[in-house]
């Protein structure tokens, strides 16, 4: 397969998934659906940075979204903080936080690692419902107001959902191509080296731990940029934001669209929450039939989804 | 430094797992240059001896010097850093990646790591080193290949592309042609003779009959010490060797 081959392919790819943002509001039955799948999707690929691409299964995720949430709505009810400003700071915080966890956690492997990152994220989860002064605790960070969104002169309207979609839609879009071109990197393929096999980096000269950690806080980049966009929209940071079943959905969308590929935990995310909303329409019982999707989907589809339809690599 | 004719040298290094003493303290000179082998019967040490050079272990006693500098106790990817390579017994390389792949991702970690935002694909030049590795190896033919996919010894052969392709100047191979035909056999022992005086060898053998015609001297291991050392001529011809290592094979 030569390089240009490759090339071509990407750029298409890079088109397709343009489009396909373009026109997902139009397609789904619900738009309110069109932003959370945005939101959850960046969130699934930014988790996929660490599970997908190193072969860390972070049970803490929560801690790095939600985070993120809290911070770019803390910025803006409290520190009056533009937009973006307040954005850039949630993905700080989703960093800054990866990096404390990451520091504890990094030296304990498979389940271990699940159970430290699961414990330090039900921690920041009790932070966030005792500190009820800054936090707003069990009712969650409530009234941000974001109404107008003021870029390179322009004003749009952030209350109008369409706009909202398309703003949100952008800065997905542009957090996508960074993290594809992070994947595509020397890093990204030190990266590779990490998950395929250990022992074999290591005898190269990688510094493993280094490794796990510089993705696990690139990983908690995205995951806080995804929280604060959540924020923005919401205008609420509900406290289950923090709550270990978020970390337990990341898992799942991840899973479900095929870990390791690039697109699979967005259409994971997509075909996780069109499940759940189309369920919702006529049980509150959602979880059963979405479980029991999951469940057919690890069975039968291990890789995933999409995992199963790029299955094109030749021998 | 370069004026030293040992490229590593241990000194007294043991190693023990809990009470047992799985090497004694050894102390031996690698001159640079040069293939030497490590040979002795099961349980002799040799594999612990060789985990100590790789850095896979710290030892529990004595130092270990690689060009003057004292590498006791530094984590494993810094051996790397500093020029010793390895190839594991059990083949260890990237399944899921390209022959191709696998070597370049180990000649450009070696020298970009932390770039963030270029295409991995812009460095012509690790590309043309990967290919001139698998060229010496053998392997031009596969490059395209999911390496899982390989024949045992061509995944043999892969190996000691991943080794080399760190550009060491210490190598240690770990039982290379271990599971291999005798044909895949000779033609590996051909390319491992191949590799001095560029670089220094180090070849962990259980058979000791393979080195005898390519290592220049030869360090005997038993019960975790040394037994003898020298030329493949001196070891033939000791007695002690004979009794412990040839005699139980009835040689």
């Amino acid at each position: 397969m030569s390089a240009a081959f490759l090339t071509r392919a990407a750029g298409h790819r890079a088109l397709l998934a343009a489009l396909f943002l373009l026109v997902l509001p139009f397609l789904l039955p619900f738009r309110a659906t069109a932003v959370n799948v945005l939101i959850d999707g960046l969130f699934a690929v930014g988790f996929n940075l660490v599970y997908g691409y190193v072969g860390l299964l972070s049970f803490g995720h929560a801690a790095l979204f939600g985070g993120g949430a809290y911070a770019t709505g803390l910025a803006l009810l409290r520190l009056g903080l533009p937009w973006y400003g307040a954005l850039v700071l949630g993905l700080v915080a989703g960093a800054a936080i990866a990096g404390i966890i990451g520091v504890l956690a990094i030296r304990t492997r498979g389940i271990y690692f699940a159970m430290v990152t699961l414990a330090l994220a039900e921690c920041v989860y009790y932070l966030a419902y005792q500190a009820s002064g800054v936090t707003g605790g069990e009712n969650g960070l409530r009234g941000i107001v974001l109404t107008k969104i003021d870029l390179f002169g322009l004003t749009l309207d952030f209350v109008d959902p369409l706009t909202r979609y398309f703003v949100i839609a952008a800065i997905v879009a542009l957090a996508l191509a960074a993290l594809s071109r992070l994947l595509a990197s020397p890093f990204g393929a030190v990266m590779e080296m990490v998950r395929e096999n250990e022992a074999r980096a290591r005898a190269s000269g990688v510094d493993v731990r280094a490794v796990k950690m510089l993705a696990f806080v690139l990983s908690g980049a995205f995951s806080g940029l995804a929280g604060g966009l959540q924020a923005l929209h919401l205008a609420i940071v509900p406290i289950e934001t923090l709550d270990y079943s978020t970390s337990g959905m990341v898992v799942m969308m991840c899973l479900l669209g095929g870990r390791g590929t690039f697109f699979g935990p967005f259409i994971g995310a997509l075909v996780f929450l069109l499940l759940q909303n189309l369920v919702a329409l006529i049980s509150s019982h959602w979880q059963l039939p979405v479980g029991l999707v999951f469940m057919a989907c690890v069975l039968f589809f291990p890789r995933g989804l999409w995992g199963q339809v790029t299955r094109w690599r030749p021998a | 430094m370069n004026e030293d004719p040992a490229i590593l040298r241990t000194e007294k290094v043991g190693k023990s797992f809990g009470r047992f003493q799985a090497l004694a303290g050894i102390s031996c000179e690698f001159h640079r240059g040069r293939l030497t082998a490590i040979i002795g019967p099961n349980g002799a040490g040799k594999s612990t001896y060789f985990n100590l050079l790789s850095g896979a272990l710290a030892p529990s006693a004595g130092r270990i010097w690689f060009e003057g500098r004292d590498i006791t106790g530094l984590a494993q990817h810094r051996f790397a850093t500093l020029g010793i390579a390895k190839s594991f017994q059990i083949t260890s390389i990237f399944p899921e990646l390209t022959v191709h792949e696998n070597v370049r991702a180990v000649v450009q970690a070696r020298e970009i790591r932390l770039n963030f935002w270029r295409s991995r694909n812009a460095y012509p030049q690790f590309a043309a080193s990967a290919e001139a590795l698998l060229e010496r190896v053998g392997l031009s033919g596969r490059a395209g290949v999911i390496a899982g996919r390989l024949a045992h010894g061509e995944q043999r052969a892969l190996e000691i592309a991943l080794a080399l392709a760190s550009r060491p100047r210490l190598l240690l191979l770990d039982e290379p042609t271990a599971g291999m035909s005798p044909e895949e056999t000779q033609a590996m022992m051909t390319l491992i003779a191949g590799l001095v005086p560029a670089h220094t060898v180090i070849l962990v053998e259980h058979k000791m009959k393979l080195v005898m015609g390519i290592a220049e001297r030869v360090l005997v291991l038993h019960n975790g010490e040394v037994l003898a050392i020298g030329t493949p001529d001196d070891i033939r011809a000791n007695d002690e060797v004979r009794r412990v290592y040839l005699g139980q094979r009835a040689h």
